[in-house]
């Protein structure tokens, strides 16, 4: 546990409050020399907006002390909040993030070191403003990391919905182009969504359709095998197609035993199977 | 209500389960099912199970019992109208009723039975022949 934290050097607070026009000067020279910016996923006019924001709330904190954890700094907190998430948002890397607060570092320490008039004083504030820096970059590191779980957790959410679209392909016979990998809880809902399709529709025949799932193994088998019972037990047949070649030596050297599912190697040929039992016909309207 | 009705239309025996089952229920069932099918010569059973919305081991295997037995007395057993839930609830339990005709709805069970008994009556008449 660190001691409670003591007002920052005069020195401190006078470069962050009266020098801050030159500041943001020098902090956007050095941040133009990392190159940040040069690729326009954010204009400059924005960055100078934060920056000067920046400076502002940082200033107004400081005069407080400097636990970046007090209730003075939650302005400060709240800006690195928006504007981390913002740089997940539009793409940045997490380093890329951290370094935009870092770069501060060079102009203050010359603001500094242009105000200082003895070596202790000059040593002193360094530190406090090196920590200060640190903590509020560890602080938007953090909070760059939870954005950027956020946006993958709505991702995965998205591609759950995504991944179960029950079609229609013709009266009585409804088809699931299944796409990615099979886990128990994507499994779980193909199987609610189709099964409640097949009631919804009065179809009798169902064809799941894996061209696109990846790889096949023994869960994933045993899954399939599931949703083909459950369509049995609901009085629907079901046809697994798209089964590919490298597809079925796994199912054979795993030792998954298929016995009473019926599998074709296409959709059409699926498809032919299912009008060929309701009985329809597909001809060619001109011999 | 301890008795589940057991309707007959023709050559079939019609079973509607309107209410959960509970063990005795599914027993005195099977009971009553076996002598009807006996008494009545019924050529075909429809369970129809819509109204069902929840299943245990126990009940799943009542009706593959009762598909079974009805079979041995030389009726059809078809299941018609089992909900998505109580499909992937016997599916985990791991009770696939096997052997056991299913159907979408009555509509479809009933043309299931008619198709069979039809099959059955060729069938029977060319061994005569």
């Amino acid at each position: 546990m660190l001691p409670p934290m003591p007002q920052p050097a005069p020195l401190v607070l006078d470069t962050l409050q009266r020098d801050t026009a030159a500041l943001l000067q020098e902090w956007f020279v050095e941040l133009k020399a990392q190159g940040a910016g040069s690729d326009h996923r954010i204009s400059e006019s924005e960055m100078r907006e934060q920056g000067a924001e920046l400076l502002r709330v940082l200033g107004a904190a400081a005069e407080t002390g400097t636990d970046v954890g007090a209730e003075p700094w939650r302005p400060v907190r709240e800006f690195l909040d928006r504007m981390s998430r913002s740089r997940a948002v539009q793409g940045f890397s997490s380093s890329e993030t951290a370094t935009f607060l870092f770069s501060l570092k060079r102009p203050l320490f010359a603001r500094l070191r242009a105000r200082a008039t003895d070596a202790a004083a000059l040593g002193e504030a360094t530190w406090t403003v090196t920590e200060l820096i640190d903590r509020l970059g560890l602080h938007t590191v953090a909070t760059f990391q939870k954005s950027r779980e956020e946006v993958i957790n709505r991702q995965q959410e998205e591609m759950l919905e995504l991944s179960t679209p029950v079609v229609k392909l013709w009266e009585g016979v409804v088809a699931l182009p299944m796409i990615g990998t099979l886990d128990s809880a994507r499994t779980q809902i193909v199987m609610e969504s189709l099964l409640q399709r097949i009631v919804e529709t009065g179809s009798e025949i169902a064809i799941i359709d894996i061209t696109g799932v990846p790889t096949v193994d023994t869960l994933v088998a045993q899954h399939l095998l599931k949703t083909v019972t459950a369509i049995r037990l609901m009085g629907a047949d079901c046809i697994i197609s798209g089964i590919r070649p490298q597809i079925a030596q796994t199912i054979v050297h795993l030792g998954v035993e298929l016995d009473g599912v019926t599998t074709k190697a296409t959709l059409a040929d699926a498809l032919s199977l299912a009008f060929k039992r309701s009985g329809l016909v597909v001809t060619r309207a001109k011999a | 209500m301890d008795r589940i009705p057991i309707l007959r239309m023709g050559d079939f025996l019609l079973v509607t389960i309107q209410v959960d089952m509970h063990d005795q229920l599914a027993l005195t069932l099977q009971d009553d099912l076996t002598a009807a099918i006996q008494r009545t010569g019924a050529k075909g059973v429809l369970i129809d199970i819509s109204a069902l919305e929840m299943v245990d081991s126990f009940i799943g295997r009542m009706i593959a019992n009762i598909s079974r037995m009805a079979r041995i007395l030389d009726a059809r057993t078809v299941v018609v109208g089992m909900r998505p839930a109580v499909a992937i609830t016997l599916v985990e339990l791991g009770l696939s009723l096997a052997g056991v005709d299913t159907a979408l709805d009555v509509e479809r069970g009933m043309r299931r039975l008619r198709d069979a008994l039809d099959e059955a009556g060729v069938a029977s008449a060319d061994h005569e022949d």
